[in-house]
């Protein structure tokens, strides 16, 4: 256990164990699939139609926003050569979906249907559609472990993104909550603030939205202000999830190089320069 | 003297089965109250069967648990491999008692292995959960003489020995 919880030798025991199990786990989560195989099969047509036509509403804005955010990228991106900072924006995502499975529950992690096999690697960037969800600890060929931003062992660097004070989200354990430790006291955060992922750590890609700010309480008695965050992302209730790979990683190179030969890889996103 | 064994094979369905069982989804207010399947089905194996199903079993049930759950590899091996110990130590007692007595032993075996689990929690640095996490064990014991008559009946019926 020791040797498990502090080096990571026992990585490939557990991959190997984990292919084993592959085929209860399927089992497990097979009541859930076939249940949203049926739900989709016999979804009625006038079902579908109200929901064709919300999706193509939907697209529509998307679009609409999506134009604005090609403008502001390049404006963005020519104001940055202007102070001649190296940034570059762009990552690459794939969708992946939660197997139904209850794993530990002590734990907050989750398994999802892709692996190493789609170039999935253990320390990657996990989205849902709004916001950060977590990062991948164990990984075999067809799944991976996603463990969530709340899970008491987790922190990532976030900053606000009205004025950039960087600090950093610990999970606590609970599911709606995270902690912003050791702020000063005078430090310049309140309620409401967005709470964006910062890129410093290495592992997640900069500027994506991870929480808000829901309570910030300044006791004089204590030398640090106590901020508290809910999650933007639907921890406990998205299906699907996207993997996220940055085009120029500040670690690993090597990693990401491999992997965008991956044929697999469905979506290369819009973003890309 | 060579004792010709049968039925390796029911042994390992029920394991399966209780090992799907734990990983089965659930809502989310019935999940603080899933009963340890794996134990459970560890003692009555033990019980029945001590010179067949032991600690190695156990253990190997609890890496098997580590790994389909997400947990350090052993948190679950170390609970499961002392509860086989213990049940091993007790059958010759236990397996006389009656159906209520056995299950008050359960109690005191599935309430061994949350133990060390809350403790290899503890040890890992994760959060206290809450006073729900001791459920399971009561649960387990009142499922223990359906499970137990259950498990008994399949063995006869598949001659397990």
């Amino acid at each position: 256990m020791a040797v498990d919880h502090r080096q990571h030798h026992m990585e490939t025991v557990r991959s190997f164990l984990s292919v084993l199990t592959y085929p209860l786990q399927y089992v497990a989560s097979f009541p859930v699939t076939a249940s949203h195989w049926m739900s989709d099969r016999l979804a009625t047509r006038d079902q579908l139609q109200t929901e064709n036509a919300q999706f193509r509403e939907e697209n529509l804005l998307l679009h609409a926003r999506l134009q604005k955010l090609a403008a502001l990228e390049a404006e963005n991106m020519r104001l940055r050569d202007l102070v001649e900072s190296s940034f570059k924006i762009g990552d690459r995502a794939l969708i992946a979906e939660l197997v139904a499975v209850d794993m530990d529950p002590y734990k907050h992690q989750v398994l999802i249907n892709k692996g190493s096999r789609s170039g999935a690697f253990v320390g990657q960037a996990v989205l849902d559609a709004n916001a950060v969800m977590g990062q991948v600890t164990h990984i075999t060929p067809l799944t991976s472990t996603v463990l969530m931003i709340t899970d008491a062992s987790h922190a990532l660097p976030v900053q606000v993104s009205r004025n950039g004070l960087r600090s950093i989200a610990v999970g606590t354990g609970r599911i709606h909550q995270l902690e912003l430790p050791h702020l000063p006291n005078n430090a310049d955060i309140q309620e409401g603030d967005l709470l964006v992922t910062s890129g410093l750590g290495g592992h997640f890609p900069p500027g994506y939205p991870v929480a808000v700010v829901t309570s910030v309480t300044q006791d004089p008695g204590q030398p640090f202000l106590t901020a508290i965050a809910t999650p933007s992302a639907h921890l406990e209730r998205s299906r699907e999830v996207l993997l996220v790979w940055t085009l120029e990683p500040p670690v690993d190179t090597a990693l990401v190089s491999e992997s965008s030969t991956e044929p697999e890889v469905a979506d290369s996103e819009a973003l890309e320069r | 003297m060579l004792v010709r064994h049968h039925g390796a094979f029911t042994i390992l369905a029920s394991f399966m089965l209780a090992l799907v069982l734990t990983i089965l989804p659930l809502p989310d207010l019935a999940q603080s109250f899933r009963p340890q399947w794996v134990a459970l089905v560890l003692i009555y194996w033990c019980l029945a069967l001590p010179e067949r199903v032991g600690i190695g079993i156990g253990w190997s049930c609890g890496l098997v648990l580590d790994v389909m759950t997400g947990t350090l590899l052993g948190q679950h091996a170390l609970g499961l491999s002392l509860v086989a110990f213990l049940t091993l130590k007790l059958h010759q007692r236990t397996r006389l008692f009656p159906l209520w007595q056995q299950a008050l032993t359960v109690l005191v075996l599935l309430f061994v292995e949350r133990l060390l689990f809350l403790w290899a929690l503890g040890a890992a640095g994760q959060a206290t959960p809450s006073l729900w996490y001791w459920a399971p064990p009561f649960i387990g014991m009142l499922l223990w003489p359906w499970l137990y008559i259950v498990l008994r009946d399949t063995q006869r019926r598949f001659r397990v020995t």
